[in-house]
């Protein structure tokens, strides 16, 4: 009987595939992939095999789970229909990562995590803030830089907010701070006035905020503008008029679906008027 | 919006956002998008009996979802208020109005009747649900078949699809209905609100109308008030409107109807437009290759024929002969080395490819493969012809003079001389 990890690629409910052929495809929540086989003594030997917990030591490549992915017993199970990648690892040991790139629109707090939030309470020393999540994030009123007991941070409820996640996980109520790890903002606080905040979906702004992105260039050199993006979606844009800073929302929004071809044309009919 | 008053997408007051609407490939399934608020219309009947103070009547049963999907703040249970009000709005568009003629739906008078059910999700909300839902039913009730049936005396025979081609319901006109959002106090009006703009509208009017100008339905919620010119010049607005959605929505049942009568292939896959998402791609470069034949002719017909081939070769000593004189090193003044000439056209290959940082080897390879080379004391010379008797191959040296190949000799000074083998 073959083994089951030789199978490869098979048709659709033969069994679990190798990570590594489905690289780049797109997989649905409920498949199994199964790891190599880190190098090893047996590596040339068998081609694949499965991961054996707690078996003979032998030097096993730290693969990490990203999300979409999750370990169950040795394999990887896939909670998330998208595509699925892998990074390699760039310094030292590991088998690097792999990770699902899926698309939503609904947020779900994530420790790190900088959002744009909107002061929807301010109860004693507490902010209320609305993250876009399932339930509102707090905010001390103490995690802003230069703030003490006496000398409070300007915090009116409708202000728009940037700040990161200290604690988000599903048991607890999210909390987010205004500060990083030395006490200084950083970029974090309150957002100015004007300007106009806009919800597009998770995926758009992963990759407006990847390194070298060419829209974010491309949209400098169009108008000065501030810009910032919140990974829960949205983003807050202020350019000098309106008229500018409603056609660099609708710009943003419709690059979800535009190709290369049609933004350079979009560009630079807009950089023409 | 403080000064000038714009609206966020683009669109001028009376402006509606893009209609598309879709079918699916059973009768009376549709999918209506009103720019990105998206409904999605069933419709499906069955025979039961009538109720006992309509004996003759069929009957009609609208029911309009939110789905989960549609918005963050629609959860099961938490959306009552609103649900209550679209279906009231609805129902009152579409029953009363007496679009649909329930007489005709009768089968046995006061025993069989059809019941037609019109089951409406809403699966995206970006403002206006009602018009979007409003034109899902009736588009939807326009699409749909119902089986055939025929009475004989006690016997009702009711006919498969595959037997008899099933029968459309008789519509006598299309209400469709009109949202107007109102600001501050009823100055400022907007026709077909999004979403944003309705969570700061002070108040809603709602005309349902047909295309003969008769409104079905009228509904002004929000406490605003509102005065009778207002409410007039909405209704004129409102026929235009309709008159244009009326004619949308004929446009795209005659088109299903020709594809599925030409035997074309019908239903979502086919009609709802692929929308990409791009935000995932790596794009590659593109690489304009449109006009590269006409350059290229261009730069063939506007370059110099190659030079004639010089057939006499003049033999130096044996073993080493020169075809033509060579063209002038076109590669300028390089500092560190010197490059001879190469000989004739054939050699082409070797001016490119050898350069001055290039491995010993590609030189060796061409000049007579592993020969010595041996650099003359006279600098000027440019051409350093090698003695046979140095050569440590005799095989290689009477390939290369019997095949007469020009072994092109250059001056150059090497960092590293690398010895033959």
């Amino acid at each position: 009987t073959q083994d089951p990890a030789l199978r490869g690629q098979s048709g659709p409910g033969s069994g679990p595939r190798l990570a590594r052929t489905m690289l780049g495809q797109v997989v649905l929540p409920g498949e199994e992939l199964l790891l190599p086989e880190s190098a090893g003594p047996n590596a040339e030997g068998s081609a694949e095999q499965m991961l054996r917990l707690g078996s003979i030591v032998r030097p096993r490549a730290r693969v990490v789970c990203g999300p979409g992915l999750r370990r169950c017993g040795d394999r990887l199970l896939v909670t998330k229909c998208g595509r699925l990648r892998h990074k390699e690892p760039g310094g030292g040991g590991g088998g690097g990562v792999y990770w699902v790139d899926s698309q939503q629109k609904r947020y779900v707090p994530v420790k790190g995590d900088h959002v744009i939030g909107i002061v929807t309470a301010k109860s004693g020393d507490l902010f209320k803030v609305d993250v876009g999540g399932s339930e509102p994030a707090s905010l001390s009123y103490l995690a802003f830089e230069g703030a003490t007991k006496r000398n409070r941070p300007n915090v009116q409820v409708g202000d728009l907010i940037y700040g990161q996640f200290v604690v988000a996980n599903k048991d607890m109520e999210p909390e987010m701070v205004c500060i990083d790890s030395n006490g200084r903002a950083n970029g974090m606080g309150v957002i100015g006035q004007d300007g106009l905040l806009f919800k597009v979906t998770l995926g758009l702004i992963r990759k407006l905020l990847a390194p070298e992105c060419e829209i974010i260039q491309e949209i400098g050199k169009l108008y000065p503008l501030e810009i910032v993006f919140g990974m829960n979606g949205r983003i807050w844009v202020k350019a000098r008029t309106i008229q500018q800073t409603l056609i660099l929302a609708n710009v943003l929004e419709a690059c979800e679906h535009m190709t290369t071809e049609q933004r350079k044309q979009i560009f630079s009919r807009l950089s023409e008027s | 919006m403080a000064g000038s008053w714009e609206r966020l997408d683009g669109r001028q007051t009376y402006d509606y956002r893009n209609i598309r609407i879709s079918f699916g490939a059973d009768y009376g399934c549709c999918v209506v998008e009103l720019g990105k608020t998206r409904v999605l219309g069933q419709v499906s009947c069955e025979l039961v009996s009538p109720k006992l103070s309509r004996a003759t009547e069929g009957i009609l049963f609208f029911n309009l979802e939110l789905s989960q999907m549609a918005a963050p703040a629609f959860e099961p249970g938490r959306q009552s208020d609103l649900l209550v009000k679209l279906n009231r709005l609805l129902e009152r568009c579409l029953r009363n109005s007496k679009c649909i003629d329930t007489e005709s739906l009768c089968v046995v008078a006061g025993e069989k009747v059809w019941q037609i059910r019109v089951d409406l999700h809403l699966l995206n909300h970006d403002g206006n649900i009602i018009d979007a839902a409003s034109i899902a039913a009736i588009v939807a009730l326009c699409h749909f078949r119902r089986p055939d049936v025929s009475v004989q005396g006690d016997e009702i025979t009711l006919y498969a699809l595959e037997e008899r081609d099933p029968v459309p319901l008789s519509i006598h006109h299309m209400p469709i209905c009109i949202s107007f959002a109102f600001f501050q106090q009823g100055t400022y009006l907007l026709v077909d609100p999004s979403e944003r703009e309705e969570r700061v509208m002070d108040g809603l009017l709602v005309i349902a109308m047909n295309k003969h100008r008769e409104i079905c339905t009228i509904q002004s919620s929000g406490g605003i008030m509102l005065l009778q010119d207002q409410v007039l010049r909405c209704s004129k607005i409102a026929g235009v409107k309709v008159a244009e959605i009326t004619e949308l929505i004929q446009k795209a049942l005659e088109n299903d109807r020709r594809v599925r009568k030409e035997g074309g292939k019908f239903g979502f896959a086919e009609s709802i437009a692929n929308q990409r998402i791009t935000a995932f791609k790596m794009e590659k470069a593109p690489v304009d290759t449109s006009d590269v034949e006409e350059k290229a002719e261009e730069i063939i017909a506007e370059a110099d024929p190659p030079s004639e081939a010089v057939s006499k070769p003049v033999l130096w000593t044996p073993g080493t002969a020169q075809i033509g004189e060579g063209i002038e090193s076109s590669w300028g003044d390089l500092e560190e080395e010197e490059e001879g000439d190469d000989g004739g056209s054939d050699e082409v290959t070797i001016l490119d490819s050898v350069k001055m940082e290039t491995e010993d080897q590609n030189v060796g390879n061409h000049m007579g493969d592993d020969t010595p080379i041996v650099l003359s004391d006279s600098e000027e010379d440019e051409i350093i012809i090698l003695e046979p008797g140095e050569n440590p191959k005799k095989t290689r040296v009477q390939a290369n003079s019997q095949q007469g190949k020009v072994s092109s000799k250059k001056a150059i000074r090497k960092k590293k001389k690398q010895p033959a083998d």
